[in-house]
């Protein structure tokens, strides 16, 4: 058990390396240093330095070393939690972010709770009553949840909202508590706001879930463990629920792994078009001015807490399987 | 009492064609009893035949701006006239707003514009490389601000339903580039990992673990920002293909790497590699066609998300720049609530992408079936 | 015909009689009669063997008396009935297989052990999980005594060490043990009758043995009737009382084990016999095997469903009328030859 919890902190820690290297090589891509396009950023505004204040500027940032060292030299900043500094806000990008990070979590984690809590009835529901007209229903559903891109999903609902029930629908606060301190009255006023955004985000992996609970629960239902318990004398609900439904939990707990990245992907648009604070929007605007330290610190930020989302869930899925908890014993 | 031998029964007519027919064959008898999947396969058919003739269905420029004539709601086309069968359109009439003094066109029932097929339109080629202006239908010797706007014009007056018909062909084709670069990666690298195993395996199956526990968006978005300004709108089409075709990949290397490692373990398999056949001819007499068929689902299945990568890329203004038509670049006039809630017809764009992405996944589902109706 | 009256004088209560048991799957390709009009009578305390090659329909048989059988098997006709003539006698084949009584009749009235000890178990709960849960099914005791029972249970069965093993998943243990857990389960609720569904196939020899000998004196030291299904003619040999010969969901012989082995009637039977190594037989012969192969039960043959297999037919009877079946309560064979003296 030790060895396989090692192997994944290992594996973890390879990611992170992975991941760090491509944030970098994306800060790297665009033509032209930070000096240069800090000094295409004064002059828009106005003012300008002078050549020799720009090489002093390269050699203090390390821009005139090879890239090797400028990587390490920007790891070992970042491993003390500086980012740098955003050149669009002209303020320390972990100040710039600030809450945004957390709020991008608090929605994938909602859409991944919501996935859960929709896929696992449905999915229970279809594989025990196979070919039944509410199977037929929800696998036609199921089927739409994936075919509409999120941001469409989004997209439309907020049209409806607009036009039918006056409502706007975007945003993660009401307007008198976005620039509020934390309180629990700004808590509540979140998760008023969160059910919208989660739903739109968990359409498409809930449906992908029902799929494999449904697959993976009629394989199970055919195995003789199921007859054991039947023949043991349970009720057809608790030989079902007990015994093949928790073979089948498998895919939930290790769905973590490969929802959450997808569904904080699907949050950076769908917080686009709904308005949310997370850092989506930023990340975009980051790219598009070509603030390229802020739009590496946000990749690199996103890509480290999947890393840990993922490390969680296999964790998960050795807690609840005796063989693999076992191993070894 | 005559005792007689017991005899086989006579192998019937359907027997003899399901013993020789081909893996393909099989595969093919099965997939024609899905009708969804059937269905589906003509829906993406004909995806891809307005693809190829976008320009010949498209009923106006899909390019030409009118300022005057922005944001015209869908046109009904009015089949009959004065009893008889005369399809036409109203013309539109300038009319001045008086209170923000804007000019714009607003439909006049008093003039009738008949609607004719096979009309002379603007200048293209067909499949590319035949001249000609003949467009299926639209209006004969249109004036200015004159056309049929099935769906509306957008802000700048450019007619929805013609974009449509040329965002089509960029979004599919690049879709099927997409997955084909995918395809060749996929097979490529799973296979050597399937075929070899050992440490080239384990490192490629990291590699491909690696890339999924990515969150993607951003980091496409941060490749996809990356592109020079300066590009031309084909070198950005190359550069978002490339791109996308990494999302896609790591799928179709796990069916390969999964089938080559069970096919490795089958007894024909065994059985010409005991009879000395070399290994390239195992792979590709034997092993090859025994799972195309898997491999052609797994692509099928791998171009729903090429296709919503590109959709989103574009939609987020990452993707495909102006004036490249696609279904993102058309989605991306939608983002606005405030153009939405006057215009909502932009929203059409959204059709033909759900549309498509069902069907593939109708047809993907299929063929997947059909490949390995045990799995 | 030729019919013999089951040997014994002082012949044994009746614990289930099954009567014309039809049993079809029905599926878009067509219906199969996995089952068509089985009969037999399993004798309290004794050992019924039930035989024949797979496909015949002895598990479905099993599953069919603990109403079990998986969509879209359903019981067409037959009855079978529990304790027969007594205040407990209760007709399985009338019951709604989602009832109470049916559910008290599972592990309760009749245990099951299965062919595959691995799969039989789940993996996800402790033996004793899945032990407890058996016999807090039939007894209103509490946790911590249906543990000790549980515990008990696992010592009847022969495995050392019980009071740690009982907290071992099931996947700790070898094939050999798991199969005594199996038995443990089916014995939880303290039932009159076992089936045994091929309880050594999955087991080496050794442990086969070893498993034979457990059923047996759990058999006498609870005064179980054991209902044992098979392919195996060792096994009936070395553990029925009396022998229901199976083909293609219909009884082809009853009999007494000794009568079975030294005189089969049905020629079927005679081709298994044949088909059994033997260590008495000369060095170098070949082992007989039967021709042919058992046809899927959705294409039965015309007339005798063993006619085109057969060696011994006698003539075109045989292809055209369905040989009368063995009477309930006696032994004798389903078959022309017995009929019309060859």
């Amino acid at each position: 058990m030790l060895i396989y919890i090692l192997r994944r902190l290992g594996f973890a820690f390879i990611t992170c390396i992975f991941i760090s290297v491509l944030t970098f090589a994306i800060i790297r891509l665009p033509p032209g240093d930070f000096v240069d396009a800090y000094i295409a950023n004064l002059a828009a505004s106005g003012s300008s330095i002078s050549i020799d204040q720009a090489e002093a500027m390269r050699r203090a940032y390390g821009l005139d070393q090879s890239i090797f060292v400028q990587y390490w030299s920007w790891m070992v900043r970042v491993l003390q939690g500086d980012f740098g500094v955003s050149m669009m806000w002209r303020r320390p990008v972990t100040e710039v972010i600030g809450d945004r990070l957390w709020l991008t979590m608090v929605v994938s984690l909602a859409a991944l709770f919501l996935t859960w809590i929709i896929a696992l009835p449905i999915g229970i529901y279809s594989a025990v009553r196979q070919y039944s007209i509410g199977d037929y229903i929800f696998t036609m559903l199921g089927f739409i949840g994936l075919a509409i891109p999120n941001f469409l999903l989004a997209l439309i609902l907020m049209y409806f909202g607009f036009r039918y029930l006056g409502l706007n629908v975007g945003g993660l606060f009401s307007a008198e508590y976005v620039q509020a301190p934390w309180s629990l009255g700004r808590a509540w006023d979140l998760a008023k706001h969160l059910p919208l955004p989660a739903a739109v985000l968990a359409i498409a992996g809930t449906a992908q879930l029902i799929r494999i609970m449904r697959a993976n629960l009629l394989d199970e239902l055919r195995k003789p463990y199921v007859v054991t318990a039947r023949a043991k004398g349970l009720t057809e609900r608790r030989a079902i629920l007990k015994y093949p439904v928790r073979a089948a939990l498998n895919p939930f707990a290790s769905s973590v792994a490969y929802l959450f990245p997808y569904l904080v992907s699907g949050s950076i648009i769908v917080s686009l078009v709904l308005g949310l604070p997370t850092v989506g929007p930023l990340l975009l605007q980051a790219l598009v001015a070509q603030d390229m330290f802020l739009a590496g610190a946000i990749v690199m930020m996103l890509g480290v807490m999947t890393v840990v989302g993922t490390l969680i869930s296999d964790l998960l899925l050795m807690w609840i399987d005796p063989r693999i908890r076992l191993e070894g014993r | 009492m005559s005792v007689t031998v017991a005899n086989d029964p006579p192998v019937t007519a359907p027997e003899v064609r399901f013993a020789q027919a081909t893996q393909l064959q099989l595969t093919w008898w099965r997939f024609r009893r899905h009708k969804l999947a059937l269905a589906s396969l003509v829906l993406v058919v004909l995806f891809y035949l307005v693809a190829i003739f976008a320009d010949f269905l498209a009923a106006n420029d899909p390019h030409a701006t009118d300022a005057r004539r922005s944001f015209i709601p869908p046109q009904g086309i009015h089949l009959f006239d004065e009893g008889g069968f005369n399809p036409h359109v109203y013309g539109l009439k300038g009319v001045r707003d008086m209170r923000t003094f804007k000019l714009s066109y607003t439909p006049d029932a008093s003039r009738k514009l008949p609607v004719r097929l096979f009309v002379r339109g603007y200048d293209y080629d067909l499949l590319g490389f035949i001249p000609t202006s003949i467009h299926l239908f639209g209006i004969d010797d249109a004036g200015p601000g004159e056309g049929v706007f099935l769906f509306g014009t957008d802000q700048l007056g450019r007619d929805l339903y013609s974009r449509m018909m040329v965002a089509t062909r960029v979004s599919l084709s690049i879709g099927l580039a997409g997955v084909t670069l995918s395809l060749f990666l996929g097979v490529l690298l799973g296979g050597i990992s399937g075929l070899y195993g050992g440490w080239v395996d384990t490192l490629i199956q990291r590699l491909i673990e690696l890339l999924r526990s990515v969150p993607t968006i951003p980091l496409w978005m941060g490749l996809a920002a990356a592109l020079p300004n300066t590009w031309s709108v084909t070198q950005v089409y190359f550069a978002i293909t490339l791109i996308i075709s990494l999302i896609g990949w790591t799928d179709l290397a796990r069916v390969v790497r999964g089938r080559f490692l069970a096919l490795r373990e089958e007894d024909f398999v065994i059985a010409a590699e005991l009879a000395g056949a070399s290994q390239g001819r195992i792979i590709f007499r034997h092993m090859l066609p025994s799972f195309a068929s898997h491999v052609i689902a797994a692509t099928t299945l791998a171009l729903p998300a090429m296709i919503i990568s590109e959709t989103s890329l574009s939609f987020l203004g990452l993707g495909l720049r102006p004036p490249a038509v696609s279904w993102g670049i058309l989605l991306q006039d939608a983002q606005n609530i405030q153009v939405l809630s006057g215009a909502p017809w932009l929203l059409l764009a959204a059709v033909p992408v759900t549309v498509v992405i069902l069907a593939f996944n109708f047809l993907g589902d299929g063929l997947r079936d059909a490949a390995d109706p045990y799995g | 015909m030729l019919q013999t009256p089951m040997a014994d004088h002082a012949a044994p209560a009746v614990a289930l009689a099954v009567r014309d048991l039809a049993v079809q799957f029905r599926s878009e390709q067509g219906v199969v009669r996995a089952l068509d009009g089985v009969s037999f009578d399993l004798h309290a305390g004794r050992t019924l063997g039930i035989v024949g090659e797979s496909g015949c329909g002895k598990s479905v048989t099993a599953r069919s008396i603990l109403r079990l059988i998986d969509h879209p098997g359903i019981i067409t006709g037959g009855r079978m009935v529990l304790d027969p003539s007594t205040p407990r006698e209760i007709d399985l084949a009338s019951l709604d297989p989602e009832s109470r009584q049916m559910r008290e009749v599972r592990g309760g009235r009749i245990g099951l052990i299965f062919q595959e000890p691995m799969t039989a178990l789940s993996v996800h709960y402790t033996v004793g999980n899945q032990l407890i849960e058996a016999v807090r099914q039939h007894h209103s005791v509490s946790v911590a005594e249906a543990r000790n029972r549980a515990t008990e249970l696992l010592r009847d069965v022969g495995i050392p060490r019980p009071e740690t093993r009982i907290d071992a998943y099931p996947f700790e243990l070898s094939g050999g043990l798991r199969q005594r857990v199996g038995i443990a389960m089916a014995l939880a609720g303290d039932p009159d009758i076992v089936i045994a569904d091929e309880p050594t196939t999955a087991l080496d020899v050794t442990t086969q043995a070893q498993i034979l000998s457990l059923l047996r004196g759990l058999q006498e030291a609870k005064n179980i009737s054991l209902m044992l299904i098979t392919h195996d003619m060792g096994v009936i040999a070395e553990m029925a009382d009396e022998v229901t010969v199976m083909y293609l969901g219909r009884v082809v012989e009853v009999a007494p084990v000794r009568q079975l082995f030294a005189a089969p009637r049905h020629p079927y039977t005679r081709a298994l016999l044949r088909a059994v190594p033997s260590i008495l037989a000369r060095p170098r012969q070949r082992l007989s095997t039967i021709g042919g192969a058992v046809p899927h039960p959705g294409s039965r043959p015309f007339g005798c469903s063993f006619h085109p297999r057969c060696a011994e037919r006698v003539g075109a009877v045989c292809m055209e009328r369905i040989p009368d079946p063995v009477p309930p309560g006696q032994a004798g064979a389903s078959c022309f030859r017995t009929e019309v003296p060859a």
